[in-house]
């Protein structure tokens, strides 16, 4: 039986401490809405192809804070780069969760490199990530969930999940208002000022 | 003139903690002293358009940054460049000019040509730089506009500065 793409994201952020996470732009930025809006989460509207990266530089800004990037397969395809110079950086705390319906699904729903079989697992392995794992099931995203919180990184999964279109759960919109809140709950209300 | 020397101390003074680089011809000397400063964390990028994204995933961990790339590059950081100005992250460029003054490769003109008017037309203030002696000045500059007034500021080496007529004499540094 297939994943469904809420249920994935909602486990993996369930009790999610001080997690910081960065939200792909589209399907995966509603899914983390969906789960719980929240200060230190920051959710892309644009960029697209930048969240990993986005991530990389959260986590080597923040080395004892543990980071997750969750991203949809269209996004990551659009930085595959990005997995190299993150396989060069080795941050340890960082894992990217790649959300792969193998669709845009903002856009028709057209299939994206993946449902023609291109592993992003992988790709991720080759450029040297520390964990490269393809998940399929309710079990794997448990043992996921554990990796983020706590494996040494860069981990990197590649979560197959339905092609479904479910409801918008908007997070807001404006990108000031997005990082102010994040940095905020991050450094506190002096980050404002620097 | 010791540019990069200079250059590579106003970045330490103002507690730059993360330098993403694309490398260039130009850039190479900054490129070392960075690498060799503690205080930095260097990080290759594959597109300069990575760097955008790690500047601001830094600067939402509290730390600077800078990106160093070369003029071609600015062609591959436009749409990322709409999130620095949608979200007013503080980001500053440090750009070696390709494609004017004497250049020999045609295929670096047009970009060459185009890289201040595409800048400012995604809201970077651009710093035009002609003079060694004027480099480290302008970096400071737009450090302190980037990070005053919430922006994307950008310092253009001009190729006057870089001094780089052939492949030949690129290849010999």
């Amino acid at each position: 039986m297939s994943l469904h793409r809420r249920d994935v994201v909602k486990t993996l952020l369930a009790e999610r401490g001080e997690l910081l996470v960065v939200a792909g732009l589209g399907s995966t930025a509603w899914d983390c809405t969906a789960a719980g809006d929240h200060d230190l989460t920051f959710p892309l509207w644009g960029a697209m192809g930048c969240a990993a990266v986005i991530g990389l530089g959260l986590a080597l800004a923040q080395p004892k804070r543990r980071v997750l990037v969750i991203t949809g397969d269209g996004e990551m395809l659009m930085g595959l780069g990005s997995l190299a110079t993150i396989g060069v950086q080795k941050p340890a705390n960082l894992s990217v969760v790649v959300i792969d319906n193998e669709r845009y699904g903002e856009t028709g729903m057209q299939t994206t490199h993946t449902a023609s079989g291109v592993d992003l697992a992988g790709i991720a392995r080759a450029a040297g990530f520390a964990s490269a794992v393809l998940v399929r099931d309710t079990a794997g995203v448990a043992a996921l969930r554990k990796v983020v919180h706590a494996a040494a990184g860069p981990n990197f999964a590649q979560v197959k999940v339905a092609a479904e279109k479910i409801p918008l759960v908007l997070p807001p919109r404006e990108g000031v208002l997005l990082k102010n809140r994040f940095r905020a709950a991050l450094l506190g209300a002096g980050a404002a000022l620097e | 003139m010791d540019w990069p020397l200079a250059v590579h101390q106003v970045l330490s003074q103002h507690r730059i903690g993360v330098v993403g680089y694309v490398p260039d011809a130009g850039h190479k000397r900054l490129i070392e002293l960075c690498q060799a400063d503690a205080r930095m964390r260097c990080v290759v990028l594959s597109t300069e358009e990575e760097g955008v994204g790690l500047a601001a995933g830094a600067w939402l961990g509290g730390e600077r940054s800078v990106l160093l790339m070369q003029s071609s590059g600015v062609g591959n950081i436009v749409n990322a460049l709409a999130m620095v100005r949608e979200c007013r992250f503080p980001l500053t460029l440090i750009v070696t000019m390709r494609g004017e003054n004497g250049e020999f490769n045609p295929w670096q003109v047009p970009m060459g040509q185009a890289t201040g008017e595409v800048l400012r037309a995604m809201g970077t203030v651009v710093h035009q730089v002609h003079a060694a002696a004027d480099v480290a000045a302008q970096v400071e500059a737009s450090l302190r506009i980037a990070h005053g007034s919430y922006c994307a500021a950008a310092v253009l080496i001009g190729q006057r500065v870089i001094g780089i007529k052939s492949f030949q004499e690129q290849a010999n540094q």
